[in-house]
């Protein structure tokens, strides 16, 4: 009854009112978040466009010379010490984040399915020590895996080697070994939520209609957190293409990334533009890469379907 | 098929508890050898003592990197949660065009290798003209931290009920009112939480501070510096583990924090309703 005593007319005024209302409001919404907007604009889009400009630049002793060049990208791409680091790095990446993923996806899997009510307790454990210093995570490998470490000494001292061995430290798998540590909770996460949002009536329609635990798990619900795994792989796979700091303690020789190489036109070697080449070069491959994994893991989750 | 039912929760438990040892593990080592009478890092201990500690607060460098590092946590803090604030109040509160990618390109830095931004901001703030100092650490700390700090806060501010706002509006209270005192109970938690986890991110973080520093050393860099004597291990696995509870510490009041808010909003909400 109320309803039609308010009747049409008032809610036709809303009606009139609402155009410039939702105006407003969209730009109450801009106002407010400009701030945080421009902060990003002047401090990672100016500075990305920067970047982007020096790569075409020439470095001439104290000076930069500003006329159009590609001669930074014919340096990155084919001098072989570049073209093997950028090699090495996407190698890294990739290796990690498939092993990140695969490991981290049981244990997202066990905490949505099986977590009860410790759900977000196993979540609170998963996430506490990736909030420790990066940087001491990375020595803590050095500790375990050094010559006189915590490995060498273990191993030692249960009689299963003699002496120590030198080849777990500084090399890329000590790399890949504390990059994988690194980011486990950044691959857990995302597979979690995507787990989360699978609809548990579709596994058990499957389970009624005859499809024993493990083929109703890989036809139902590994297609459909499919979106989770995608995101976990980008989210390891980008960043640690670029990781400085677990190439220069655990890495050794074997282990250098190109991300070092960067930092040393930047440093020793200052020569801006071919380390903003490199930048630009690492970047566009690794979002090739990371391209073609997705592409992968859709067709992927096509076939099991 | 029940068998295998009833043995896959026990089987992937197993799996489970394997991969917090092996998260945990590594970091373990850190206080275990920070108590070691021997130099090197190795099995069996030597003998337990607290000297590396004692002598912790004997280093004049050590302590101008600890000040450092609180000064630019506070600041990078309090400026990256202002900023998260403003920005995740107009996601979750307004709809608008571009909304969507506006959000992508804040939470960009979150997904791009820490070595690019760092060098991408060096660049500018060279020509700029900006002379490297705790300043310019400062700068590029929050833009890490805003991204980190909206996740926290849109989980706050999220399912925030607005007629609580309107309904204290039409009562008569004023929008400064309003946000004092209905609008700032309800999402203090989650703005401290914000706080807490952006000094804790800007504490550790050490590649932006190692590319963006001048002469002054934060407390990461101080430890990258030790890192190269051997004989200075014992001392920076100390600092290191004070560093680890501290992050500890401030992170578990900071999730309590966060889930209050998150669920003080949705009870709220659901109480109205």
């Amino acid at each position: 009854m109320t309803v039609a005593a308010e009747g049409s007319p008032p809610l036709r005024i809303a009606g009139a009112r609402r155009n410039p209302l939702l105006q407003s409001e969209a730009v109450q919404g801009f106002a407010l978040i400009s701030p945080t907007f421009v902060y990003a604009l002047i401090l990672l889009v100016l500075p990305i466009l920067v970047v982007i400009a020096h790569s075409f630049w020439t470095q001439n002793y104290l000076t930069i010379d500003h006329t159009f060049t590609l001669e930074n990208y014919r340096i990155a791409l084919t001098e072989p010490i570049y073209r093997d680091l950028l090699w090495r790095s996407l190698y890294i990446s990739l290796t990690v984040s498939l092993l990140t993923v695969a490991l981290a996806y049981p244990i997202a899997y066990f905490i949505s399915f099986h977590g009860g009510r410790h759900k977000s307790l196993w979540l609170f454990l998963i996430t506490i020590p990736f909030w420790t210093s990066y940087l001491l995570r990375v020595m803590s490998w050095k500790v375990i895996l050094g010559y006189n470490g915590v490995l060498n000494s273990g191993l030692m001292g249960l009689g299963i080697i003699s002496e120590p061995s030198d080849a777990l430290l500084y090399n890329s798998t000590a790399v890949i070994i504390t990059l994988t540590h690194a980011w486990a909770t950044f691959a857990i996460l995302p597979i979690f939520v995507s787990l989360e949002k699978v609809d548990r009536t579709l596994v058990e329609a499957a389970t009624d209609l005859g499809d024993g635990p493990l083929r109703s798990f890989l036809r139902v619900t590994l297609p459909l957190s499919a979106p989770g795994v995608i995101s976990a792989a980008l989210i390891v796979m980008i960043p640690t293409v670029g990781d400085y700091v677990t190439p220069k303690l655990v890495g050794g020789k074997d282990g250098v990334m190109i991300a070092n190489t960067i930092q040393a036109q930047f440093g020793k070697a200052s020569n801006w533009p071919l380390g903003a080449a490199l930048s630009v070069t690492t970047m566009i491959i690794v979002s090739l890469m990371a391209g073609a994994t997705v592409l992968v893991i859709r067709a992927l989750q096509r076939l099991a379907r | 098929m029940t068998a295998t039912r009833r043995f896959l929760p026990g089987w992937l438990s197993s799996y489970a508890t394997l991969y917090i040892l092996f998260l945990y593990l590594p970091v373990i080592f850190l206080p275990i050898f920070s108590i070691n009478t021997a130099a090197t890092p190795k099995f069996p201990l030597s003998g337990v003592t607290l000297h590396w500690y004692e002598d912790l607060p004997k280093t004049p460098a050590l302590i101008d990197a600890t000040w450092n590092s609180l000064i630019v946590g506070v600041s990078a803090s309090i400026l990256s949660t202002v900023l998260g604030i403003l920005a995740a109040r107009s996601i979750t509160r307004y709809r608008y065009p571009g909304r969507r990618a506006i959000n992508g390109l804040i939470m960009a830095p979150l997904v791009l290798p820490e070595v690019i931004v760092a060098i991408s901001m060096l660049l500018v703030m060279l020509q700029l003209g900006l002379s490297l100092s705790l300043l310019t650490v400062v700068l590029g700390h929050v833009l890490v931290c805003i991204p980190y700090s909206m996740t926290v806060l849109t989980s706050g501010f999220e399912g925030f009920d607005r007629s609580l706002e309107e309904a204290s509006a039409d009562l008569g209270e004023s929008a400064f009112g309003t946000f004092r005192r209905v609008t700032l109970p309800m999402v203090a938690p989650a703005i401290i939480s914000s706080l807490l986890v952006c000094f804790t991110i800007s504490l550790d973080e050490f590649i932006i501070a190692f590319f963006l520093t001048g002469t002054e050393a934060t407390l990461p860099i101080y430890i990258w510096g030790q890192l190269r004597f051997a004989a200075k291990l014992p001392g920076v696995l100390a600092l290191g583990t004070l560093l680890l509870f501290a992050s500890f510490v401030l992170m578990t009041i900071a999730e309590i924090l966060r889930r209050r808010a998150a669920r003080r909003t949705q009870n709220e909400g659901g109480l109205y309703a």
